[in-house]
């Protein structure tokens, strides 16, 4: 299926939580969504007759400005067609709902997210630092991170 | 019995006589352990396609030394939490089992340095006492994976003492007696007459050759299983437990650990040779008995010769078994210890008793 | 700390038979700095709790400051031990995004390269597999056909392990005079070792005892949980990135994706990965073969390498086939230089979290072989 067409499905169930359609020559296309009903829009996507995302590649955050954005590519292995969809947070109430219990390979994923961009998945049932040890301070990937000056005695800024 | 005993011969029978042939087989048994390192590491290599050790010495020979010289000098580390006691006796309990051992092993007709006439069954019982000195250090070193060794440890040998206790029960009903020289004696003549292939007798004990056939290979099977070695050796399996029993020790009392080992491989194969293929026997039999004019020190030199062969035979295949195969998980050991070997080993000794009976 | 008491979530209370095991960071079985937190019954695995971040460099921040040919070596430095495969889809990525197309002559050593480089890899992970079972001498057999590849891949690009090979348009340099004869020779040794290795290792009674049956992931949950590579396909799903969506000239080549059948044991058990990579090992000497067959004689490898790449705004998700598995890039460019942001989708961070779920109810010593069969690199965990 076509991504427009996607769009189309998803419009017609989801009505105004889905934003737009942005397509490009170069880029691929995504679909803007609001973040408050993301869990149900993507159990419709895995369930969905003909639609059958099965296969949740990523989820990666990324650096707006004064919002954070949130990106999942998805794939379905029966048809071979992949969508992307993003949303927007802001920065200082980064609140998206969870799809760890839709894909299970959400878990690491979201909680990468959390430890580089600080967005914070409601309903995960662990949400806490993967790559960072555990208590570290800051989210690495924002734009506005300053290095601590000290980790436990050790200097950090090399 | 008549305790032919060279050294006797040789000095009287005083306390030098008697301190000589305790520290005879040590010697022997620090030379061969100094060999079978070397052995080790060059099998290995060749069996891997690469060279090994070649710059101590010419063709890497003065190795053995290297590692002994490196083991002496290394710090004794001893973990704050261990109990201290039992930790240090380990090691020693451990060599001292596979030692007590060489008291009853002859080397040729001789040469034995105890000759009791219960000497198979003492050589089994005390084979028994290395499992108490892993468990030792196992529990002893206050470390999760070393607990885990010595547990696992336990629980091989001794399930596989039965089939090797039955093995060597139906030699001992064979030779209708539990003394070793006898045993040895009985197998005199050229190879036709040795254990594996029935013990003495003409053509008529074809049928029960299969039978000692397969009895050798469950006693050298469950010999592997006694020394911890590949397919066996999860006690210290090195992919899992970092070093099983012996992960926490370092420097001398490692370096005894490691001496046991290759001391009770000896003598695992020791008793292969003795109770299957003839001991000190030539295979081609009485042929040399008159070189020399019977000279006794002849003698010696050709029943040690042969002895000290093919243990060493042995002692190679099971280097070689263990760069070839994969090992065991515990519960498919246990299963095969008891589900597999043990019914066999009892058909099998069945069978020998009843020839033994009959013969 | 606020962040400390969240980590007591997720585990169960410790009851008092349980025992709390602790495998790595440092360990001669966790394939690199892994800490994984066994809870043990006895000898059963209760709960697995792994701890990865031990060689995390943070590379997508690093990427945002450098250009796009200056990110190559950072990338080779994911899966360090197929380099060749990683750069791969980086450098197919963004000269789809500029618009570069590269000479026939580039293409076809790519996919010689990538091919290469993934009997390597495989050669490493039925090595270190059959070391965890306690084989060692395969492990050298394998290593050793290793060293012929890796002397081909330091004769064309200087280094035996990185190589910052592939750039953005061609590649660094051209491959030596006598390359296809020697690539045509390695062919022959690894069928040879192949072969040696099926019946030592592979087809061993101990062996097949020790992995059939054990770890066994069914086709739903690896789907479900986002796996690639000869975990899913060890697990009967034929998804291959080369099949699926073919990318460089992949559609041209004629080869097999093997599929575990379950022959051994049930589906999905360790055995099945394990023959799903031996046989893939087969099937990239078939590719190899046609593409030197296919390969033309002459051709520059520069000519189309610009001396300053620039990406048009826009963004893509570029994939290909790992070794290990499906390897993306997510490459966001706002028309400047320096990317606005790289993201890699690293299979075996994927590939590793499925661990607690399939090891659950095996022995200890079962773990270890399950560990070694997801076949994960740290570089490409922690990023």
């Amino acid at each position: 299926m076509k991504a427009n067409e996607i769009y189309d499905k998803l419009k017609e169930e989801f009505g105004d939580e889905i934003i737009d359609l942005v397509e490009d020559e170069i880029s691929d296309p995504f679909i803007n969504v609001k973040p408050d009903k993301i869990d149900d829009i993507c159990l419709f996507l895995r369930d969905g007759e003909g639609i059958d995302f099965d296969y949740l590649t990523m989820i990666s955050g990324m650096d707006l400005g004064d919002a954070i954005g949130v990106v999942y590519h998805l794939y379905s292995l029966e048809y071979k067609h992949s969508i992307v969809l993003k949303l927007q947070v802001p920065k200082g109430n980064p609140d998206v709902p969870t799809v760890e219990k839709i894909w299970r390979t959400a878990d690491w994923h979201e909680r990468e997210a959390w430890d580089m961009f600080g967005v914070n998945f409601v309903g995960h049932h662990n949400l806490i630092r993967i790559l960072c040890p555990y208590d570290w301070e800051g989210f690495p990937l924002r734009r506005d991170y300053k290095e601590p000056e000290e980790y436990h005695g050790m200097k950090v800024p090399y | 019995m008549e305790n032919l005993n060279f050294v006797y011969n040789l000095i009287g029978q005083n306390w030098l006589a008697i301190l000589v042939i305790i520290v005879l087989p040590l010697v022997f048994v620090l030379l061969y352990a100094l060999l079978a390192i070397l052995g080790e590491l060059k099998f290995a290599s060749f069996f891997q396609d690469r060279l090994g050790p070649m710059r101590t010495g010419p063709w890497g020979i003065f190795q053995p030394i290297a590692e002994v010289v490196k083991l002496l000098q290394k710090e004794d580390i001893t973990p704050t939490a261990a109990n201290k006691m039992l930790y240090n006796l380990a090691p020693f309990l451990m060599f001292t089992g596979a030692y007590s051992a060489f008291a009853v092993i002859p080397f040729s007709q001789y040469y034995v340095p105890s000759g009791i006439n219960v000497g198979l069954f003492y050589i089994f019982a005390v084979g028994s006492v290395g499992v108490i000195g892993i468990v030792m250090g196992g529990w002893a070193s206050n470390n999760k994976y070393t607990i885990l060794g010595a547990m696992r440890a336990v629980a091989q040998i001794v399930s596989y003492e039965i089939p090797a206790g039955a093995a060597i029960l139906s030699i001992a009903a064979l030779s209708s007696s539990l003394s070793i020289q006898e045993i040895i004696i009985q197998q005199s003549g050229w190879f036709w007459n040795w254990n594996i292939f029935g013990g003495p007798g003409g053509f008529e004990k074809i049928w029960v050759i299969p039978f000692t056939a397969i009895l050798f290979v469950i006693y050298f099977i469950s010999s592997l299983a006694e020394t911890n070695r590949v397919p066996f050796d999860i006690p210290e399996g090195e992919s899992e437990l970092v070093a099983g029993y012996h992960t926490e020790y370092s420097g001398m009392k490692f370096a005894f650990f490691f001496f046991s080992e290759y001391a009770n491989m000896f003598i695992v194969s020791a008793i292969t040779v003795i109770l299957f293929f003839g001991g000190w026997n030539s295979p081609c039999g009485d042929l040399t008995n008159g070189w020399f004019g019977g000279a006794e020190w002849w003698i010696i030199l050709r029943d040690v010769f042969w002895f000290v062969m093919k243990s060493f035979f042995f002692v190679f295949v099971q280097i070689w078994l263990r760069w070839t195969l994969p090992r065991f998980r515990v519960d498919q050991l246990m299963e095969f210890g008891w589900k597999v070997l043990l019914p066999i080993s009892f058909i099998c000794f069945f069978f020998v008793a009843l020839w033994a009976m009959v013969r | 700390m606020k962040e400390k008491k969240n980590i007591d979530v997720a585990y169960s209370l410790l009851e008092s038979d349980r025992m709390r095991l602790n495998v790595g960071p440092q360990h001669p079985s966790t394939h690199g700095v892994l800490r994984l937190e066994v809870e043990l019954d006895g000898e059963i695995v209760t709960e697995v709790v792994p701890h990865i971040g031990y060689l995390h460099r943070c590379f997508e921040k690093h990427c945002e400051n450098m250009t796009y040919p200056q990110c190559i070596p950072f990338i080779d430095r994911l899966d360090y031990i197929s380099s060749m495969s990683n750069e791969f889809p980086y450098v197919i990525g963004v000269e789809k995004m500029a618009g570069i197309e590269v000479p026939e002559r580039v293409e076809y050593i790519r996919v010689i390269m990538a091919e290469l480089n993934r009997i390597a890899n495989h050669q490493i992970a039925v090595a270190t597999f059959g070391l965890d079972a306690g084989a060692f001498t395969p492990l050298l057999y394998l290593f050793r056909d290793r060293e012929f590849i890796l002397s081909i891949f330091e004769k064309a690009s200087g280094g035996r392990l990185l190589y910052n090979y592939f750039w953005v348009g061609g590649l660094a340099s051209d491959v030596h005079p006598t390359f296809k004869e020697d690539v045509l020779d390695i062919i022959k040794t690894v069928r040879q070792t192949n072969a040696e290795i099926m019946d030592l290792l592979v087809e061993n009674r101990i062996f097949v005892e020790r992995t059939a049956n054990v770890g066994i992931l069914p086709a739903d949950v690896a789907i479900n949980f986002g796996c690639s590579g000869p975990m899913l396909r060890g697990s009967g799903v034929a998804y291959d990135v080369r099949k699926a969506a073919p990318y460089s000239i992949y559609d041209r080549f004629d080869f097999d994706i093997p599929v575990g059948m379950g022959e051994r044991g049930t589906l999905g058990d360790c055995w099945d990965r394990n023959i799903v990579r031996m046989r893939e090992m087969e099937q990239s000497c078939r590719i190899i073969e046609q593409a030197i067959e296919q390969m033309p004689s002459d051709g520059d490898v520069k000519e189309k390498v610009p001396a300053r790449v620039k990406v048009p705004k826009g963004e893509i998700y570029v994939k290909a086939e790992n070794p290990k598995g499906e390897l993306g890039f997510y490459i966001v460019s706002n028309g400047k230089p320096k990317p606005e942001r790289l993201r890699a989708r690293a299979t075996s961070f994927v590939n590793l979290s499925v661990i607690n779920d399939i090891s659950k109810g095996y022995m200890f010593a079962d773990l270890i072989l399950i560990l070694g069969s997801i076949d994960i690199v740290l570089g490409e965990v922690d990023r």
